[in-house]
């Protein structure tokens, strides 16, 4: 009989066995699971300011303009269109929004809807935004329309990427 | 814990039974090696599957990555090796055991052939044993040409070629794996599927075969 807390002969083989044999598995594992993950741990890519549109065509009503952007994804590179809608506030500062609605991704437009003149409408479902982007309480999105990063150089509007405030 | 949650499954489905009758069986003495260290050579069948479950595994997840598509393949592949963290030891160990998996088999039927382990009444399990033989080979053809890189297209050109040569029905059975005239976009896409699902799906079932077969028999005696 096993005095008390001795190691049988049985329990040492089982734990040496399950241990290496963990050990082995894990070292299998290990590279296949951070293979997989790898997208959740890249870094998000910088995106390069292209230009736009003349500051001097800038009106206080927002105009949608669209511009091309190099887009790489994994192993293949293409030029996506973006757009924004870009005016003048009161302040006479250049705004820049994104015209992804921030409820469920699809595409707002300006002053679309007549029962809403002077907002932004979502048609998917009803969202609106007043003028400077902000969400109006009570419809679907939750969060004001993202701005674009942006920049005035020699006369042309350069953009970014649009980031949530 | 863990036994504590066994043993609650174990109470209402009595799984025991279950795995014992796969797992809990005597070695025979002339199988083990503690006993005869020559006995090593009993090990080649089971490394062979061992292998076979990383590549089963390496390959699941090389297909995270990879497209089977002329204008992408090769791209994908350079990027899952180069820019995809480990992706060059994922793929290092599909690569190399591709290899190893045949110098395995090939180790294991020259022990059952050297032994005699294919005589009476185990005739059957040999035949399983040379289909699965047929089907790694297929499996080695059609992944070669994934990478879809100089190598692989000239030694498809060349493994197709091969094909013609059989008499009457050589030049269909060269369009029927090339899926088309020439080797290009319809046999990367046909290789692929072959390679992940037809294939595999053949292997699983076979290698079923060749382990019930093992159960019921038993390990064929010492010499």
């Amino acid at each position: 009989m096993a005095k008390k807390n001795e190691v049988t002969r049985r329990q040492f083989l089982n734990y040496t066995l399950t241990g290496v044999g963990g050990f082995m598995a894990a070292g299998m594992l290990m590279p296949m699971v951070r293979f997989a993950i790898d997208p959740v741990l890249k870094e998000g890519t910088e995106q390069e300011m292209v230009p736009v549109m003349d500051v001097s065509e800038i009106t206080k009503e927002p105009q949608r303009k669209k511009f091309k952007v190099d887009q790489v994804d994994g192993w293949y590179e293409s030029e996506v269109e973006q757009s924004a809608w870009v005016y003048k506030d009161e302040k006479d500062e250049i705004v820049a929004l994104s015209p992804v609605c921030k409820h469920l991704g699809c595409t707002v437009d300006w002053s679309s809807n007549a029962a809403y003149p002077d907002q932004f409408y979502c048609p998917c479902h009803g969202g609106r935004y007043t003028k400077d982007g902000v969400n109006v309480p009570g419809t679907p999105p939750l969060a004001p329309l993202d701005v674009y990063k942006m920049k005035v150089e020699k006369g042309k509007l350069y953009l970014g990427k649009p980031e949530p405030r | 814990m863990l036994q504590r949650i066994y043993d609650w499954v174990d109470e209402r489905l009595d799984i025991t039974p279950l795995w014992r009758d796969i797992a809990d069986h005597e070695v025979p003495e002339h199988v083990n090696p503690a006993h005869h260290f020559s006995a090593f050579v009993y090990c080649f069948g089971g490394l062979t599957f061992f292998i076979v479950v990383i590549q089963i595994l390496s390959g699941m997840f090389l297909t995270m990555y990879y497209v089977p598509d002329i204008v992408n393949a090769w791209e994908s592949v350079y990027y899952l090796q180069n820019e995809v963290a480990f992706g060059v030891i994922v793929r290092g160990m599909h690569h190399w055991g591709a290899s190893l998996v045949i110098v395995m088999m090939f180790l294991h039927t020259l022990r059952v052939f050297f032994q005699g382990a294919y005589k009476k009444p185990r005739e059957l399990n040999w035949v399983v044993g040379v289909l699965i033989f047929f089907v790694m080979l297929g499996l080695g053809f059609t992944g070669y040409l994934l990478p879809w890189d100089m190598k692989a297209l000239f030694a498809t050109k060349v493994g197709l070629q091969i094909a013609v040569t059989i008499p009457v029905i050589g030049e269909m059975a060269k369009t029927l794996l090339a899926g088309g005239e020439i080797i290009g976009a319809q046999t990367l896409a046909r290789f692929f599927a072959i390679h992940v699902f037809f294939l595999p799906g053949a292997l699983l079932a076979l290698m079923g075969a060749h382990f019930i077969m093992i159960r019921k028999q038993g390990i064929s005696g010492p010499l």
